[in-house]
Order: C-alpha cells, then sequence, then structure tokens
C-alpha cells in the first residue's frame, strides 16, 4: 500500500556537510556504481561514447555561488543532492500501483520495479528532483539509502555505510539514525543547526544539510602595490612598450 | 513541464468523451436506437482512446493493471478505477437503450456522475501536486470540469448549455492563467531549495551534469514569452470565446456545429499544451532555471 506508515521505528538518513564537500562528484560515481550493479535493474546510460551522453544517477552534485549581501567575498558551495527520504513523502502517496513505498523499520523511501509502470508521477512530486525514470528500462529509480550494504553480513563491517559515505574523501556525508536523538548525526545536525530543504513543501525530510561555516571578512591586511609609476630602466621599458 | 503528445490527447480526449458520454447518461439528447449508437460510439471513441494514449505515456505499461490497486492513497489509482467503472455502467445503459429501446434511468444517472468523477481525478492528478505551484491551485479542478461540460455538451447538440459553460470557461481560463502568472514558484526560491540564503544571493555556477537528462527534459521546459501569450489568444478565441458567442448568438445547424467543434478542439489543444508547458516544476531551481 502507498499509504505511509504513521510512524517509522528508525528514520535513517544522511547528513551532508556543504562546509566539507569539495565538489569532487566521487559520490557520484561510487554511487552509479554500486547501485547499477546491485538492487534493481542497471542505471542505464545512453549514448555514452557518443556526442550526447545521458544516464541515470541516484545522486547529483550541483555547484553554487553565493554573494553576501554586504559584498565581500563569494562563497563557492558544491551541493550534493540524493533522495531525502521524507517522513511525508509525497512520492509515496502519488504512485497508482504501489511501487513506491516506505520502509516502517527504518524509514527507507524505496521503489519496487516489479510493480512500477513508469508513470512517472512520482518524480513529479519530489520537489527535489530526486528521482529519474530510467530511460532504457523504464522503472523509475532513486536513492536506496544502499539498503543492500547498510544490512549486509556478507562484507566487512566498515563498509555496512552508504556507498557514497564509505567513499567520500572529505568526509562530507555521515549516515545514520536520525529518529534517535543520541546518535552522532542527530548530535551533529544539533551542534552544526543542520536545516531542511524547501521546508515550505511540508516534505519532512528526513536528510539534513550542514550549512557552510561563514567566511571571514576579505582582509584589509592585503598590499597596496608599491611602485605605482616605475622609474630608471623598467620605467624606460615600460613606456617605450606602450608606444609600441 | 514537458508538453507530451500523449497526455495532451489523454487529458483533452478523455474529458471531452467523458463529458459526451454524461450528457447521454441523462438523456440528452433523447436519442435511442442506431442514432444512440452512433453518440456512443463517438463518446467511447473519445474517452477509450484518450485513455489509450495515457497508456501511451508509461514507460512500462506492463504492470499498468496495476495501478487500480491503490486507490486509497493515489489520485491516478482513483482516476483508473472511475474510469473503468465509468464506461462499464455506461455500457450497460447504452446497450439497453440502443438494443432494447429501454431507458435505465438510475443507471444513466449514476453512469453521469460517475463520468464527472473521473474527470475530476483527473484535475486531482494535477492539482494535488505542491511541486507544480500553477497546477495546486483550486482552478485546476473547475477548469477541467468545464472542458468536459462544455465541450460534452457541444457535442451532445445541447446549444445553450455548451455556450453557457464555454462561456464561463473562457473567464476562468483567463483568471488562471493571470493567477498562475502571478503565483510563479510560490515563494520557492534557489535560497529556500538550498538553505543557502542565509550567507546570501545564489547563481548557479556549475550544473551537475554538462548534457540532458530526465529531469531536465520532464520537468524543465522552457516556452517563449511571445509563443506562450499568442497561444493563449489563440486558446481563448478558438477554444471557448467564438463556440461560445456563435452558439449563444446564432440560429446552429449542423454545418456551423461542425465549424464550431474543430475550432474548440483546436483551442483546446492550443490551452492543453501551455498548460503543461507553462507548468514550472520547483525542481528546476537547482539547475539555475
Ligand atoms: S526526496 Fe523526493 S523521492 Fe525522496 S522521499 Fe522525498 S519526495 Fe520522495
Ligand atoms: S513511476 Fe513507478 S514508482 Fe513512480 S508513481 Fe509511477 S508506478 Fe509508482
Ligand atoms: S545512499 Fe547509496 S543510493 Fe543513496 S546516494 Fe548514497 S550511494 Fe547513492
Amino acid at each position: 500500500m502507498t499509504d505511509l506508515p504513521k510512524s517509522t521505528e528508525k528514520k535513517l538518513g544522511l547528513v551532508i556537510d556543504l562546509d566539507t564537500c569539495v565538489g569532487c562528484h566521487a559520490c557520484v560515481v561510487s554511487c552509479k556504481e554500486w547501485n547499477t550493479s546491485n538492487y534493481g535493474t542497471a542505471l542505464s546510460d545512453v549514448d555514452a561514447y557518443g556526442a550526447e551522453p545521458q544516464g541515470t544517477f541516484l545522486n547529483r552534485v550541483h555547484s553554487f555561488e553565493a554573494q553576501p549581501e554586504s559584498g565581500g567575498c563569494s562563497q563557492t558551495v558544491h551541493f550534493p543532492k540524493s533522495c531525502l527520504h521524507c517522513e511525508d513523502a509525497p512520492c509515496v502517496t502519488v504512485c497508482p500501483t504501489g511501487a513506491s513505498y516506505k520502509r516502517e523499520e527504518d524509514g527507507i523511501v524505496l521503489v519496487n520495479e516489479d510493480d512500477c509502470m513508469g508513470c512517472g508521477l512520482c518524480a513529479w512530486s519530489c520537489p527535489y528532483g530526486a528521482r529519474e525514470l530510467d530511460q532504457i528500462f523504464g522503472v523509475m529509480k532513486k536513492c536506496t539509502l544502499c539498503v543492500d550494504r547498510i544490512y549486509n553480513e556478507n562484507i566487512p563491517e566498515e563498509d555496512r555505510v552508504p556507498s557514497c559515505v564509505r567513499t567520500c574523501p572529505a568526509g562530507a556525508r555521515h549516515f545514520g539514525d536520525l529518529g534517535d536523538p543520541d546518535s552522532d548525526v542527530s548530535r551533529l545536525v544539533a551542534e552544526r543547526e543542520g536545516m531542511d530543504l524547501m521546508p515550505e513543501m511540508g516534505t519532512k525530510p528526513v536528510n539534513k544539510y550542514l550549512p557552510p561555516r561563514l567566511k571571514d571578512v576579505p582582509s584589509d591586511a592585503a598590499l597596496e602595490p608599491k611602485y605605482k609609476d616605475a622609474a630608471g630602466l623598467f620605467g624606460w621599458l615600460d613606456k617605450a612598450l606602450e608606444k609600441f | 513541464m514537458h508538453p507530451a503528445p500523449s497526455v495532451i490527447i489523454f487529458t483533452m480526449f478523455s474529458g471531452l468523451g467523458f463529458g459526451l458520454l454524461a450528457y447521454l447518461g441523462l438523456g440528452l439528447p433523447p436519442v435511442a436506437g442506431w442514432v444512440a449508437f452512433g453518440f456512443f460510439t463517438l463518446g467511447y471513441t473519445l474517452a477509450v482512446g484518450g485513455l489509450l494514449a495515457s497508456v501511451g505515456h508509461l514507460a512500462n505499461p506492463k504492470n499498468a493493471i496495476k495501478a487500480f490497486s491503490q486507490w486509497r492513497s493515489s489520485w491516478l489509482s482513483r482516476e483508473g478505477v472511475m474510469a473503468v467503472a465509468s464506461l462499464l455502467v455506461m455500457a450497460v445503459y447504452a446497450i439497453a437503450l440502443i438494443f432494447f429501446d429501454i431507458r435505465l434511468r438510475m443507471v444513466g444517472l449514476l453512469g453521469a456522475v460517475l463520468c464527472i468523477g473521473t474527470v475530476f481525478t483527473t484535475s486531482m492528478i494535477y492539482t494535488q501536486l505542491k511541486t507544480v505551484p500553477r497546477w495546486h491551485d483550486w482552478t485546476t479542478p473547475p477548469v477541467f470540469l468545464l472542458h468536459a461540460l462544455g465541450g460534452g455538451a457541444l457535442l451532445a447538440g445541447q446549444v445553450r448549455m455548451a455556450g453557457i459553460f464555454l462561456a464561463m470557461l473562457g473567464f476562468l481560463m483567463v483568471w488562471a492563467w493571470i493567477k498562475g502568472d502571478e503565483k510563479g514558484l510560490s515563494g520557492t526560491t534557489l535560497e529556500s531549495a538550498t538553505g543557502l540564503g542565509r550567507i546570501g544571493k545564489l547563481r548557479l555556477l556549475e550544473p551537475p551534469h554538462s548534457g540532458q537528462n530526465y529531469l531536465l527534459k520532464e520537468m524543465a521546459y522552457d516556452v517563449g514569452r511571445k509563443h506562450a501569450f499568442k497561444l493563449r489568444i489563440i486558446a481563448l478565441v478558438l477554444g471557448y470565446a467564438l463556440p461560445a458567442a456563435l452558439l449563444l448568438l446564432l440560429p446552429v445547424g449542423h454545418v456551423l456545429a461542425l465549424v464550431i467543434v474543430i475550432a474548440h478542439v483546436a483551442g483546446v489543444a492550443a490551452g492543453r499544451w501551455l498548460f503543461f508547458a507553462e507548468a514550472a516544476h520547483v525542481q528546476r531551481l537547482y539547475y539555475g532555471k
């Protein structure tokens, strides 16, 4: 049933640190690698080596530039985006086939590809652009929170976290139970004022984003140019070249 | 949103078809025998043709049958259930009327209610989407319903009713366009989408990928402003104003009726194209659009 569970035992999700992310896209690649060969059909590419390559990804990194109103240095922010495993997930309730569902035990939002008819309505209902209809297999794809890693006893314990989290070289992605106020991720969110994306959409996303720390004001100590008008040999050279 | 021909045809023709069937269910016009057969054939062709077009929109149609299962939560599922129920109930009414010359009034009435209900559920598929502020508006269901009531009346030869409904629709449509323009993205901005408004004003520095993808194709469709304005005029004049004026002011014979139907369908096609093309989805913000 595509009714949402009243509550979930856990709220597993990601905390993404926008202060730390360096925009290397390693999580994008590792996510594709893990998920194309595991849960559900592959993540297909079309025209992969041609002039207009495109494909299905569950995680993408946008880069923005924020310009403070006061002037001063602009700040570049790399912004990874995957499904936020919303508590009030509109993508689940709109689904006519029951393919989309939210798990009662851990809150993960998944698509059962055996039921999906590829209508795309769930992607329309997601404010974040976190669902992509696979162009070859015709079924809806989304972040699985690497459900086939986090409980997988066949892989070493340190690998039982989402692929993107395991891969991130900057440690910008954290995984845990956001329903437990004492978990590491919940503490991190509390400490760093973790935020919701588009709170006005009422989706109550589980994933949180940690805002970048504000930059210092550009230093006043920058050196003034020492010589305004060069004299001597360089002065002569300068003038000669200008005329030339 | 991407104005896919399949969804335009689906919403347009199924609306017209269910509208016509609703009138037939109410005994308007009070046809029987072979004339009734002709009317019902038209109604069923439009309604079923529209529904088949919507199946053409699916990327994995082999699971379409499962779409009847989630009526408790999903408007799309409710629409499927309502559509099939309407078609079955109307079939009983039509068969009795055409072949046995019996008018089952209560069955016809129930069929009519179901037909209009189907159009309502179609409209709610769009209305429910908070992510598309232009659709997420009280005007969307009455716009769909008036299309079915006006277009259906036109096909059923209910001249005055068609004229009145299409005139109402014209006014409501203009109102919906203006309101939709004002709404924009309803206060959702790149700043609220990223939470980075606390630093300052944002711009996209680098998109996540240099090529196309499903999200861009499906949800970041751009129409030129001039283009849109012209199409609105076409929709308004051909679809609603001209038919309404002719229906209410002139004595309508068969030839004129045909002209009006053609004008109406052409106008509505332009309007429906705009309904999708002008609908902006909030996720486009992440792409700096
Ligand atoms: S982020 Fe989008 S796809 Fe994921 S649960 Fe929320 S609405 Fe659904
Ligand atoms: S695309 Fe699949 S998962 Fe999404 S709403 Fe349609 S049937 Fe459900
Ligand atoms: S949790 Fe897994 S599926 Fe989700 S973005 Fe990370 S790697 Fe991709």
